[in-house]
């Protein structure tokens, strides 16, 4: 079966949450990309969005429709081409407009999961569930009509389990999108071990054509990204809540943390942030799943448990604005901490510059991450600041030094294990699929 | 033509230009709209010559409200300005990117005609779409039967056409260094003009940078980058076009006024691609019936205004002048020679690149910025004007080389 063909029949499984609304969008603009070519103007193109919720499917489309309208205008010079012979679009609008009709003609958002039996391609990106996707997959392979491929985009489940329990017959693979999908440039892609090969090509030939950086991951729980990320994260929280010891209170610790991995140690946002954007109970529930198959190792949280059960749990409204989580947020900004023994939230300026003051001054170059991620002296500007951090003592630079030295760690940890092919490959998923300025695997703060 | 008697312009007024580049601009925070560039150029113009009072009529030149703003009947708003203008005589104008030199040409008409005073304007608010929308209206400045083979940005898509060929012509690097000396004296003499969209601009080196950046033919067009380009701007102008007698009603001496040498107004067919993509027609026509009306040379010309609404226009009109030969009009701006402090000043002001481009109101400033070079008015951005060159010329171009203005000026 050709790449086209594959593609002219396509389910989205959890279309309308976070990660399945940008899978939807790519995949919708790639299939009208292809309906346009002239060798394919006479045949159909489906794409299914199934959704258990109604509402969710409604703001779906109104995403949908925002979103192909802008991807839209920034090609214009190429649709023009592709409405070449249509003589009634003649101003940009008119292509603009029709462009914008023909990827949402594609897309039948419905909440029933039968129409995914004549797929030959079904996404999946629903609820981080083994035994749900495996229930899932389980059952459109015995009702299809025809013989569908599985790509799912889980984070954390082990593909060949998913294979197994499924009895894929290696008709599977791991295609892991960063969030948003529409804008983050990564994709793990994790083969099971019997992953068939032609599976694996197509992967290869959908990610290049949406212009996706591929790292293959090997198939361990939590592959490269959250193999990083949740060990990271563990490590944060103990140290925020060491510090908390130390500077007298729970939400001092965590502002602390916060503040030396995104200010001192320049990243597009701290730890804590990080975690409240991912989903406090998303990331608790990650942790659970890969947890089974770490072998010397505990990767479990009290603290996300206990945040879980107070009802704080971070993730985004379907709008995209962030919900609170470890921070409160007022226009995008952190006004305030969690405090989990009062059970409410602490405004930050009431201890921030006594905790400042206690982190003491950072480096004289020191500049903020957005300054220096794009900026073409990017490697020589963070050998700079980090080499006058290295010659300091104060107690952030401490913090930065042990903070650096864990995610190091972590770093060689994932390649050494095999999760990763290369330190290179942990450095990429980082650089694009965190937008770290800089790897885990670098030879600063020594 | 030659006046048949002495016409004169005085209290030439611009707004900023507003878009990327300014500070002030914010595409996401509403902006003023066409009320208060018409209301702040209009009154600020009434506000040196006496007032209102002192008008006889006005006109508007505009290209493109009726779709950036979707408002027409234009001729409405000059009573808004000043109710002194009420049931007076208004017109507007349109000529595309040509429509200020428009409302010049009919102020300076009415003023043959026995007005003493015409209060001219010119204005465009194109921030109102975003620039893959824009295009599409400022395509109407070309023939609308075209459009559909055209390039997604219709214009640059046409000037690209123009570098291409002169590329291919004349040689790409020589040409490269002249339109991106070009830019670099947009960008130097912007600086200078608090008015101008680039005025903030700080780029350590606009030659270096235009220079390097390579054309994308995949996201926009093949032969210019945005560097070449004018940008998308809101602003407006304004100036009184007056009889001997208008000046004294103003209680204003000639010396500080300009008086009109010759003005001609061409037009080449729309429907007809250029004979040459390497000559503009129209320009070289246009611009030299001027002079030779004046009866004058180029080389009595102190300083000049003309239409860069990409750096190969530029580059071109400068041929067209007869300032340098087809195919050395980039050696001769590369040389220095269109500088500040060059043998023949261009745009002193930033021109369409730096100055900014609201398209309806560019033949407008023109004649503004020539007004203060010869009256000793421009300020930061004043170049010397030479005893034995008291000339200043505009010229105004709409559409791709269809609808040109050309003015010979000097003090009165």
């Amino acid at each position: 079966m050709k790449y086209e063909e594959r593609l002219q029949n396509v389910t989205v499984l959890g279309a309308a949450g976070k990660m399945g609304s940008g899978i939807l969008l790519l995949t919708a603009v790639e299939m009208a990309d292809l309906s346009l070519l002239p060798e394919n103007k006479t045949k159909t193109f489906v794409l299914n969005a199934v959704d258990v919720s109604d509402e969710a499917l409604h703001g779906l489309m109104g995403y949908l429709r925002t979103q192909v309208r802008k991807l839209a205008e920034k090609k214009t010079v190429l649709l023009r081409k592709l409405y070449a012979d249509r003589a009634d679009l003649i101003e940009n609008y008119h292509i603009i407009d029709e462009y914008i009709f023909d990827v949402m003609n594609i897309v039948r958002p419905v909440n029933a999961l039968e129409v995914a039996y004549n797929s030959h391609l079904v996404f999946e990106a629903i609820k981080e569930d083994p035994a749900l996707k495996v229930k899932i997959f389980t059952q459109i392979k015995n009702n299809s009509n025809v013989d569908p491929w599985f790509f799912t985009n889980t984070s954390s489940i082990p593909i060949t389990e998913l294979d197994v329990k499924a009895e894929l017959g290696g008709k599977v693979i791991g295609f892991h999108f960063y969030n948003p999908p529409a804008v983050q440039k990564l994709v793990e892609v994790i083969r099971a071990n019997g992953t068939l090969d032609e599976v694996n090509e197509f992967a290869m030939t959908y990610a290049k054509k949406l212009r996706k950086v591929v790292v293959p991951s090997n198939d361990y729980a939590g592959f490269i990204g959250n193999g990083h990320f949740m060990r990271d994260a563990l490590y944060g929280m103990q140290e925020a809540q060491r510090l908390s010891v130390q500077f007298g209170g729970f939400v001092q610790g965590v502002y602390a943390i916060n503040k030396v991995t995104q200010d001192f140690l320049i990243r597009p946002m701290g730890i804590f942030q990080l975690i409240d954007y991912v989903g406090v109970e998303v990331c608790s529930y990650i942790m659970s799943v890969m947890n089974p198959y770490l072998e010397n190792e505990d990767l479990h949280s009290d603290l996300l448990d206990k945040m879980v059960a107070q009802g704080i749990t971070g993730g985004q409204y379907s709008s995209g604005t962030q919900k609170d989580g470890f921070l409160k947020y007022e226009k995008g900004r952190p006004v305030a901490i969690w405090d989990v023994d009062a059970k409410k939230y602490i405004d930050i300026a009431g201890f921030a510059a006594e905790v400042d003051n206690q982190l003491g001054a950072m480096p004289t170059s020191w500049k903020p991450w957005k300054a220096i991620n794009f900026s073409g002296t990017k490697a020589a500007t963070l050998e700079t600041i980090f080499t006058e951090m290295g010659t300091m003592t104060n107690l952030g630079a401490s913090l930065s030094k042990a903070y650096n030295k864990r995610s190091n760690e972590i770093g060689h940890l994932l390649n050494d294990s095999n999760v990763a092919n290369s330190t290179d490959d942990v450095n990429t998923v980082m650089l694009t699929g965190f937008y770290h300025a800089y790897g885990p695997i670098n030879n600063y703060l020594k | 033509m030659k006046p048949y008697k002495k016409v004169y312009m005085y209290g030439g007024y611009n707004t900023i230009s507003l878009g990327t580049g300014r500070k002030e601009f914010n595409p996401k925070v509403a902006r003023p709209g066409i009320e208060h560039y018409i209301k702040e150029a209009g009154q600020a113009v009434l506000a040196q010559i006496g007032g209102a009072a002192n008008v006889d009529d006005g006109v508007i030149g505009n290209f493109m409200a009726a779709r950036f703003n979707n408002q027409a009947n234009l001729p409405g708003f000059l009573p808004m300005i000043d109710e002194g203008l009420s049931m007076k005589y208004g017109t507007s104008v349109e000529g595309a990117c040509g429509s200020g030199g428009l409302a010049l040409q009919t102020g300076i008409r009415n003023i043959l005609a026995g007005s003493d005073v015409t209060l001219a304007l010119g204005f465009e608010v194109q921030n109102t779409v975003k620039a893959i929308y824009g295009a599409d209206i400022l395509a109407g400045a070309g023939w609308y039967q075209k459009r559909k083979e055209g390039h997604a940005y219709f214009f640059p898509g046409q000037f690209s056409d123009r570098a291409g060929a002169y590329f291919a012509k004349y040689g790409k690097e020589n040409a490269r260094k002249g339109m991106s000396r070009w830019f670099a004296n947009a960008m130097i003499n912007a600086r200078l003009d608090p008015t101008a969209q680039e005025y903030h601009n700080t780029m350590p080196n606009p030659y270096e940078a235009c220079l390097a950046a390579e054309p994308n033919g995949r996201a926009f067009v093949e032969n210019l980058n945005y560097f070449d380009c004018s940008k998308v701007s809101d602003g407006a102008s304004g100036i009184a076009v007056c009889s001997e007698e208008g000046l004294k009603k103003m209680g204003v001496d000639k010396s500080e006024a300009v008086e009109i040498v010759s003005f001609v107004q061409s037009v080449r067919d729309i429907t007809k691609d250029p004979t040459d993509l390497t000559e503009l027609e129209a320009i070289k026509y246009c611009a030299n019936k001027a002079l030779e009306e004046a009866g004058i040379t180029v080389h009595q010309l102190s300083t000049a205004e003309v239409h860069d609404c990409f750096s190969i226009a530029g580059i071109l009109t400068v041929e067209a002048l007869g300032l340098a030969a087809p195919g050395k009009g980039c050696d001769y701006v590369a040389e220095g020679n269109t500088a500040r402090d060059g043998i023949m000043p261009i745009n002193t002001s930033g021109g369409l690149i730096g100055w900014g481009h609201p398209t309806g109101g560019t033949g407008v400033h023109q004649a503004v910025t020539i007004w203060q070079q010869l009256t000793g008015k421009a300020g930061d951005y004043q170049v010397e004007i030479h005893k034995d060159r008291p000339y200043g010329m505009t010229i105004n171009m709409g559409g791709d080389d269809v609808t040109i203005s050309a003015i010979v000026y000097k003090r009165g």
